[in-house]
């Protein structure tokens, strides 16, 4: 290669460090934690393990809602559908037993979705107000079917294989975001779908020149939204043995802000599922750290919000 | 005009300009006096927009010095330059489509009311005064939104001046004018040249630069080239400045009577929602077709109609006579049609995306194997694409912005060339790119011609259509008022290439006249 090749791809690998922030986050916040607080076993197998189990269903949903923001679009509706589909998945157990349940859960994301995306494609509502609608809808349903009281689950197979039980060692919740992440990796990386999708969120009106169906893509990016949330939801309610409207509450906000800690754009057009997956462990890590230090929950909440602001700030810069 | 004891109004000595390893700008000066209209020319990455940026004071360069009016510019702020009295108007319109003209004119510096509220009525007013000192007559109180895009271009114009300035940078300001909102804007600048403004003017548009500027500058590959004034420069001088020893402009495209086939395309009575009416259109195999006209002649309409972008409501389209129907930009693809669009930057790729995910995009499924994309024909494909069109990029996986305008635009020929069309429709294939990129886009586009495909070619700049095509249709008003054999624009008596060819630019700008005129009686 010629000299200026070498010199462009240096000056390129510099410019690109800020899109590795997350990991370099990630590792630089682990070792801070585990230098400070390895006394209050923040190493311990056990104390790890949680971490991934509570931000597993969070990482879940910040897969698809990486396609979201890549098309240029939100889901402000996944938390609530989450809640909502708890709600269903164990009023189907309850009355049809575990098919049911599953039928009950998903239908929920498949009902939700093609309303969010009829909305926003058809009628044409920025998704931005289609799914913040939806949020209070959703909500507003789970309140009134579950009569606002928790629906015990009661089935053991059930809880076991939707998030409260392991294979082997591992928790069955990381099986979960390990098969929804390499699926949605894979997906959004390698298939002509996915390329369409970054296509229609970095210049809508080029792809559509191009032949690209912008609406279907939009549509179906928010309906694959919506069922990720249903499946959160069910994920809830096999961890927790119930459903409650309550489940779900705020998650948005958490899987919206892991998307864009991993690197996806709010303005569409950029982002990788890994790099979610990796925002979403960061906020799990950051929450069990400052619960370990002794905070009370009013100052995690402040410690947690100003540390997603300054680590957003520095993977955004590069933008300008 | 330049006195030795006068001030100069930009001084701008020893300018460098390093990105990374890149050199922008390598040792550059440029002075401009105090009175003067200062042509700055360059291809597309000859350094002409960075020494721009820095002149308005929004990069600060990596060594030099830049004075305004003797006082040296010493933060590089848009604010600091725009103190020290530089004015632009962006090529790139800044407007804020949402508000009126006047409110745009008077953008952050809006005219109060004794009550200290905003005086929209005044700023009417105001603004219509400055518009009668242009002489062209744009209704202030209309939204930007609503008004022409040669209209927005002169209130991006006029905004820019109604502060005093010392320097005017215009930026390519005719790129949507009409012939006579040229003619007001020349007036307007030789109005505030008169005034002591020196003005320094970026285009590509050779005619018009001879005609309103006094010198100029020329820039290639980040050097000073030469300052002269205007009389010692000729057309074939300045393009030979310009573009170093690459490429002659268009005189040396080879137009080679090409084996003309059979019919590819053929319309009838093709008619969009308001334009074009009733098309009748029949493109062969091997035949370059131009169509000329005015801006709101209808020219994009019937492109995007022939592309599946906007509805046809009327008439019909067949494809080596087989009647298809276009509703979406998918069936056009399929049918063997592909536009490379008007509007670059917007319609034609997706500028954070690499070349290679560019090319790909309408070629998904060809590359893809149960949806998953192959990313070894992925990347032959690219790797291809870059050698036939020579398109000059770091690699594939170089982002869409970093190449110069004329290498972005063979990306997007590059894209649509690899959908294996029939039919290339080509609209202002040209527009905003350097004289050697032109040449070498109007000989690819004859070269297609000659592989078989059937080319449109629309385009507000006759000397290239001139160049590219076989036959002109005239478009006015929606229709085609007018289709002429290109040998019929040549006269015998004229042989030497460059007379010939003004005489046939002439002779099609006076049928476009004609044209005009026939509509509005």
């Amino acid at each position: 290669m010629t000299d200026t090749a070498a010199s462009a791809s240096k000056f390129s690998a510099l410019a690109n460090w800020r899109e590795y922030i997350i990991y370099i986050g990630f590792v630089v916040i682990f070792l801070v934690f585990a230098a400070t607080l390895g006394d209050r076993g923040f190493l311990d197998p056990n104390n790890l393990l949680n971490i991934i189990r509570q931000t597993a269903i969070i990482a879940v949903v910040s897969v698809t809602m990486t396609f979201v923001l890549s098309t240029g679009e939100i889901d402000l509706s996944v938390g609530a559908v989450a809640g909502l589909a708890s709600v269903a998945t164990a009023m189907g157990i309850d009355q049809f037993g575990i098919p049911g349940g599953i039928l009950y859960g998903l239908g929920t994301g498949v009902v939700v979705g093609a309303v969010n995306g009829w909305l926003t494609t058809g009628i044409g509502i920025p998704s931005f107000l289609t799914t913040l609608a939806m949020m209070g809808i959703a909500r507003g349903v789970a309140m009134w079917i579950s009569g606002t009281a928790a629906i015990p689950i009661l089935s053991k197979p059930y809880a076991a294989v939707f998030g409260a039980g392991n294979i082997g060692p591992i928790p069955s919740l990381l099986v979960w975001v390990a098969i929804i992440g390499i699926a949605g990796h894979i997906v959004l990386r390698r298939t002509t779908f996915g390329r369409r999708v970054l296509a229609t969120g970095g210049n809508e009106t080029s792809a559509r020149y191009s032949g690209v169906n912008t609406a279907s893509i939009k549509f179906r990016v928010l309906m694959l939204s919506s069922v990720a949330a249903a499946l959160a939801g069910m994920l809830y309610a096999g961890r927790l043995h119930s459903g409650r409207f309550q489940f779900g509450e705020g998650d948005e906000l958490s899987v919206i802000a892991a998307a864009v800690l991993g690197g996806t754009s709010l303005f569409g057009g950029a982002g990788t599922v890994v790099g979610s997956i990796m925002g979403a462990l960061m906020i799990g890590l950051i929450n069990n750290g400052l619960v370990l230090m002794g905070l009370e929950f009013s100052q995690q909440l402040i410690a947690r919000g100003a540390i997603i602001i300054i680590a957003v700030a520095i993977s955004q810069t590069r933008k300008r | 005009m330049t006195t030795a004891n006068a001030a100069e109004a930009v001084r701008m000595r020893n300018v460098s300009m390093r990105f990374g390893g890149v050199r922008a700008l390598d040792d550059v000066h440029l002075d401009v006096s105090p009175g003067e209209v200062h042509a700055l020319l360059g291809e597309n990455g000859a350094g002409k927009s960075t020494i721009l940026k820095i002149l308005r004071g929004v990069q600060p360069p990596t060594s030099g010095t830049v004075e305004i009016g003797s006082v040296p510019l010493a933060t590089f702020t848009a604010e600091a330059a725009r103190n020290a009295g530089v004015a632009m108007a962006f090529q790139e319109m800044s407007l804020i489509p949402t508000l009126t003209v006047a409110q745009n004119v008077f953008l952050n510096r809006e005219i109060m009311t004794s009550s200290g509220l905003i005086d929209d009525r005044t700023a009417v007013a105001e603004s219509r005064k400055l518009f009668a000192r242009m002489g062209v007559e744009i209704d202030p109180s209309a939204k930007v939104s609503d008004i022409p895009a040669g209209h927005r271009q002169l209130t991006e114009i006029v905004k820019a001046t109604s502060q005093p300035c010392k320097v005017l940078v215009l930026d390519e300001p005719t790129t949507a004018l009409s012939q006579n909102e040229v003619e007001r804007l020349f007036d307007y600048v030789r109005q505030l040249r008169g005034q002591g403004v020196a003005i320094v003017y970026v285009s590509h548009r050779m005619d018009e630069i001879f005609r309103i500027a006094d010198r100029a500058t020329i820039l290639r590959d980040g050097k000073h080239i030469i300052t002269a004034p205007m009389s010692e420069f000729t057309l074939e001088s300045m393009i030979a400045h310009i573009i170093g020893r690459r490429s002659r402009g268009f005189s040396d495209v080879v137009r080679e009577t090409a084996m003309i086939g059979e019919v590819l395309l053929e319309t009838r009575g093709l008619s969009g929602s308001s334009k074009p009416i009733g098309i009748d259109l029949t493109l062969r195999r091997g035949e370059v077709v131009g169509v000329a006209g005015l801006l709101g002649s209808g020219r994009s309409s019937l492109a995007r109609v022939l592309a599946g972008v906007q509805p046809m409501t009327s008439g019909e389209i067949r494809i080596k006579g087989k009647v298809v129907s276009i509703a979406r930009p998918r069936d056009a693809i399929d049918a063997g049609i592909a536009l490379v669009p008007e509007d670059r930057a917007r319609q034609g790729f997706v500028a954070f995306h690499s070349v290679e995910s560019n090319i790909d995009l309408p070629n998904l499924d060809r590359l893809s194997t149960k949806t998953l994309v192959d990313r070894t024909k992925s990347a032959a494909l690219a790797e291809s694409s870059i050698q036939r069109l020579r398109i000059k990029t770091d690699s594939r996986k170089a982002t869409i912005r970093t190449l110069s305008g004329g290498n972005a635009q063979k990306v997007v020929i590059a894209k649509w060339l690899a959908t294996e069309p029939e039919v290339l429709i080509l609209d202002e294939p040209t527009a905003g790119i350097d004289i050697g990129s032109k040449s070498e886009i109007v000989t690819l586009i004859r070269n297609l011609a000659k592989s078989g495909k059937a080319i449109l070619v629309l385009s507000s700049e006759l000397q290239e259509l001139l160049a590219a095509c076989d036959r002109i249709l005239v478009m006015s008003e929606g229709r085609v008022v007018r289709d002429i054999a290109r040998h019929d624009l040549d006269d015998a008596a004229k042989v030497d290439s460059i007379d010939s060819l003004q005489h046939a630019e002439q002779k099609l700008n006076k049928f476009m006249q004609e044209a005009r005129g026939g509509i509005i009686q």
